[in-house]
């Protein structure tokens, strides 16, 4: 296979909820063996833009593929294949809350009726997953029961619980909700795979440290395009106001103003 | 102008009503034959079985002691309301036969088809539309799993298959309730109430009630389910779609009863002429 050939590739694509435009003729080449981050204020579609990737959501335009087949235009049945070489961690951690932790971490793998894993590997490798998001003996619980950074931290352990590994890990906001010390981890973790496994990221996230730190590659959505696309050094050193502001953590003059417009709702004069 | 525009406004919502409708009529049925589709593998799968085996002891073995109840009240019910009038016109000698008949063949699935459509299809569309509305459907799409085969088929699977074993608990405790009061509470001698049963009953009353049955725990089944994959986000669309799923259950099994007394009886007459109770 042509290493230089984009692993994903959308081409032209336009979706629109409504009247709301998310992604508006939206140009992307995920390279192989990369980590890509994909930063943005909330709301500008990044989580729909990863659900493109996997088939979950379907252009109104444009055409989506995958190592240069075409994917947006296949039915379930026949993405199946290809999903089950990406892993994807949902913004909400979507752990499956009838089943326990272990059996949520082993779920892609004994679900996988392609290719049978035995069951005493699938909990070797569950346990041992778990063992890297730090949660080792947390088998036997149940999602409800954990916190909110755990249960994202299962839903890492879920994700790269996987043999053979995925191809590509999609990571919706992976240390939201961690503390640093853990979200350090997690980076370190991304890294890692990308080092050793070879597995290609792309990673959405509003965390300016964790970006900086995994990111070969930092694109930033706005109004549905992007507009900052380069290496982490490249966009510290970007002179667009909306890309400074977003790494400052500067709001827009006219999002303060609308403090000073609505002074009295709290009912004081 | 204002007037025709609100004209135009009706009619456009009006139309947009209905094609959501029919939108809506369609993603049903297409969802069924997807439903449908994976039960013959999920039979000989050991998978399958696992998975379906939890949902009949969800719905069928935790239904058993509601059910239980249900029936015997409608047996004593119905005698409690018969006996009086049976009694002054010297018919009592038919009272068990003509009470019996109504439980299996009607009332018993019915109540038993009600009942659970309460219990099960509120719990199922509960926890299928939490799992839509918190991603977990997603995840199970993007992991390569069929949201259908792995929760829809093995529900509809369990409320169809055991629809007609919980409406036999039904119908032997609805006769019990009504001996309760023939006998123990009115003093009537018992074996009048079960040779009149005997005489009156025929299979045919408790195969009407089977069937019924059946397509009954089918459509509780396949509307909760469908309900739960379909729900708007959020706390309220759960809840929303919770009791829309009870709703149109309770009218969907009043529609199936309706219909197939109608063919059933009309089966009976064909075959073996008129019956006369009284
Ligand atoms: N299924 C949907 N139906 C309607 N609108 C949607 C749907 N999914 C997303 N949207 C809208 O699309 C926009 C982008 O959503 P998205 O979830 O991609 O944001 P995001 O960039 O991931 O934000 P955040 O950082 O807060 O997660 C939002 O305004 C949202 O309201
Ligand atoms: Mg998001």
């Amino acid at each position: 296979m042509d290493i230089e050939k984009p692993i994903i590739e959308l081409r032209r694509v336009t979706k629109s909820f409504g009247r709301q435009r998310v992604l508006d003729d939206l140009d992307l080449r995920i390279e192989r063996g990369k980590t890509t981050v994909i930063i943005g204020r909330s709301g500008s579609g990044k989580s729909v833009l990863l659900k493109h990737i996997v088939g979950l959501l379907r252009p109104d335009r444009g055409e989506v593929y995958f190592e240069g087949r075409r994917i947006d235009t296949l039915n379930e049945k026949t993405l199946v294949p290809i999903r089950r070489q990406i892993s994807f961690v949902f913004q909400l951690n979507a752990l499956f809350d009838s089943l326990t932790v272990g059996e949520n971490v082993g779920f892609p793998m004994t679900e996988n009726t392609a290719r049978q894993v035995p069951k005493a590997k699938i909990r070797e490798l569950g346990r041992r997953c778990l063992d890297i998001v730090g949660l080792a003996g947390f088998e036997s619980k149940i999602p409800p029961e954990l916190s909110g950074g755990e249960k994202k931290r299962v839903a890492l352990a879920r994700a790269i619980a996987m043999d053979p590994p995925p191809k590509i890990i999609l990571y919706d906001e992976p240390t939201t909700g961690l503390d640093p010390p853990r979200a350090d981890v997690i980076n370190k973790l991304i890294r890692h795979l990308q080092h050793e496994v070879h597995v290609t990221s792309v990673v959405v996230t509003h965390d300016m440290k964790s970006a900086l730190e995994v990111g070969d590659r930092i694109l930033m959505l706005y109004n549905g395009r992007f507009v900052a696309d380069g290496s982490p050094q490249a966009l510290l050193e970007s002179d667009s106001p909306v890309v400074k502001r977003f790494i400052e953590g500067i709001a827009e003059p006219e999002e303060l103003a609308t403090i000073s417009r609505h002074a009295d709702f709290d009912g004081r004069r | 102008m204002p007037r025709s525009n609100a004209i135009e406004n009706w009619v456009s919502s009006f139309g947009g009503g209905l094609i959501a409708q029919l939108e809506n009529f369609g993603r049903f049925w297409m969802f069924c034959a997807a439903t449908v589709s994976y039960i013959a593998v999920d039979l000989f799968s050991v998978r399958g079985w696992k998975r379906l085996l939890p949902q009949c002891y969800f719905i069928g073995t935790r239904s058993v002691p509601v059910i239980m109840l249900t029936g015997t009240f409608v047996g004593m019910v119905l005698l409690v309301q018969g006996y009086d009038q049976f009694d002054n016109a010297g018919l009592i000698f038919q009272l068990g036969g003509i009470v019996n008949i109504s439980v299996v063949s009607e009332l018993g699935p019915v109540l038993a088809g009600v009942m659970l459509a309460g219990r099960v299809g509120g719990a199922l569309t509960a926890e299928l539309g939490t799992m839509n509305v918190t991603e977990q459907l997603l995840a199970l799409r993007s992991m390569g799993a069929a949201p259908i085969r792995y929760l829809a088929t093995p529900r509809f699977l369990a409320c169809l298959l055991l629809a007609p074993l919980l409406t036999c608990y039904a119908n032997i405790m609805g006769a019990f309730g009504a001996w309760l009061i023939f006998a123990v509470v009115k003093g009537t001698d018992s074996s009048i109430f079960w040779s009149s049963t005997q005489e009156m009953v025929e299979y045919w009353d408790l195969w009407t009630g089977l069937v019924k049955a059946v397509l009954f725990g089918g459509a509780i089944g396949m509307i909760s389910c469908y309900k739960g994959f379909h729900c708007k986000p959020g706390a309220g669309g759960v809840g929303q779609a919770c009791t829309q799923a009870f709703v149109a259950s309770f009218i969907t099994i009043l529609a199936i009863d309706l219909f197939l007394n109608m063919i059933m009886n009309g089966l009976y007459e064909r075959w073996y002429g008129f019956r006369s109770l009284i």
